[in-house]
């Protein structure tokens, strides 16, 4: 039944799916630098579909890293959607060995700030659903434009490419390390350390290892703050 | 890299990535809310994350090397700084990085 929550709803997420869709070029055109060919970038935003770990890996890749390395950074990067999946279960609260694991290939950063964000528990999972198939949708689309229209860049082209791909890392960064985000403060010191460690370990180690060391920063985040009130 | 090196990269990746999703549906909640465990994942992308903005802007086959991406980077931090939509954000940073190219070239 169309209510004015339910077209809110839709709306923001239909809006959200077509923005990330965007983003799905630049990973397709990276995918491209980086060494893979149209099915390889295809394959990770089918199957692997979040797009940090798929930035990271081709990331690594694309500076000559080797295999391990690549994936290591995608899974270590994979973890959180983890977390994301221990809060959805309860509001998704898929029945079935089907549903639960169709539910799980859209858990994402996106997917789930949407169905948190939803005033209820029955517009909390239209959220997850629309802004998930619209995000699939979209991401896998522009990926597979990404990818083809990358092969037919000139140098300047690839100039640009070179720098598109840091900024977008720091823009899946940058939400983290803003007032509004749990513990601003500690995230902006763990990132700050985590780029020190990569960069200093660069000249000494294969491509991709600093990445993956780079997670020793996290220490500096320091104990667990005392056990929030239940 | 072989093309079947590279495929398999790919294909244990990405299962590995889809296995960590269902995990989160699937085991019981007090695992990954054990006060460490949620410690580390919650800042494992910061450090992660910041790790592949330094190596992607300011190294190069091993080295340290300066040019127009640390520009894009900087122009992408402002834009980010003033809430430009992510897309914004990198076709800002694109455009830098060629122009700085450009005229460096």
């Amino acid at each position: 039944m169309p209510s004015p929550e339910r077209s809110a709803t839709l709306r923001d997420a239909v809006g959200l799916g077509l923005a990330v869709g965007l983003y799905g070029i630049a990973f397709g055109a990276a995918a491209d630098a980086a060494g893979l060919d149209a099915w390889q970038a295809m394959v990770l935003s089918a199957l692997m579909f979040t797009g940090a770990s798929q930035f990271a890996m081709v990331g690594v890749l694309g500076a000559g890293g080797s295999a391990a390395a690549a994936v290591g950074s995608a899974l270590l990067l994979g973890t959180r959607n983890t977390v994301y999946g221990v809060r959805m279960a309860p509001l998704l609260a898929p029945r079935g060995l089907l549903r639960r694991a169709g539910a799980a290939h859209w858990v994402i950063d996106e997917t789930t700030a949407m169905a948190v964000a939803a005033p209820d528990r029955e517009l909390g999972r239209l959220a997850f659903w629309a802004t998930g198939a619209t995000i699939y949708l979209g991401w896998n689309a522009m990926t597979l434009v990404g990818v083809l229209g990358a092969s037919g860049l000139g140098e300047t082209a690839g100039a640009a490419l070179d720098s598109i791909v840091p900024a977008a890392f720091l823009a899946l960064l940058w939400p983290r390390l803003r007032a509004g985000f749990a513990e601003p403060a500690v995230q902006r010191r763990v990132a700050l350390g985590g780029a020190v460690v990569a960069l200093a370990l660069t000249p000494f180690v294969p491509a991709g290892v600093q990445v993956i060391a780079a997670v020793v920063a996290v220490a500096l985040a320091g104990r667990p703050r005392v056990e929030r009130p239940a | 890299m072989s093309p079947s090196a590279l495929w398999t990269a790919v294909l244990v990746a990405s299962v590995g990535c889809y296995l960590l999703k269902l995990a989160g549906l699937s085991v019981p909640a007090a695992w990954v809310e054990q006060p460490w465990v949620a410690r580390v994942v919650d800042f494992v992308p910061a450090a992660l994350l910041a790790a592949l903005v330094a190596v992607q802007a300011l190294t190069t086959d091993g080295a340290i090397v300066v040019d127009g991406r640390l520009a894009g980077l900087a122009v992408a931090a402002a834009a980010l700084a003033l809430r430009a939509p992510f897309i914004v954000v990198l076709l800002l940073a694109g455009a830098t990085g060629a122009g700085v190219h450009l005229l460096a070239g």
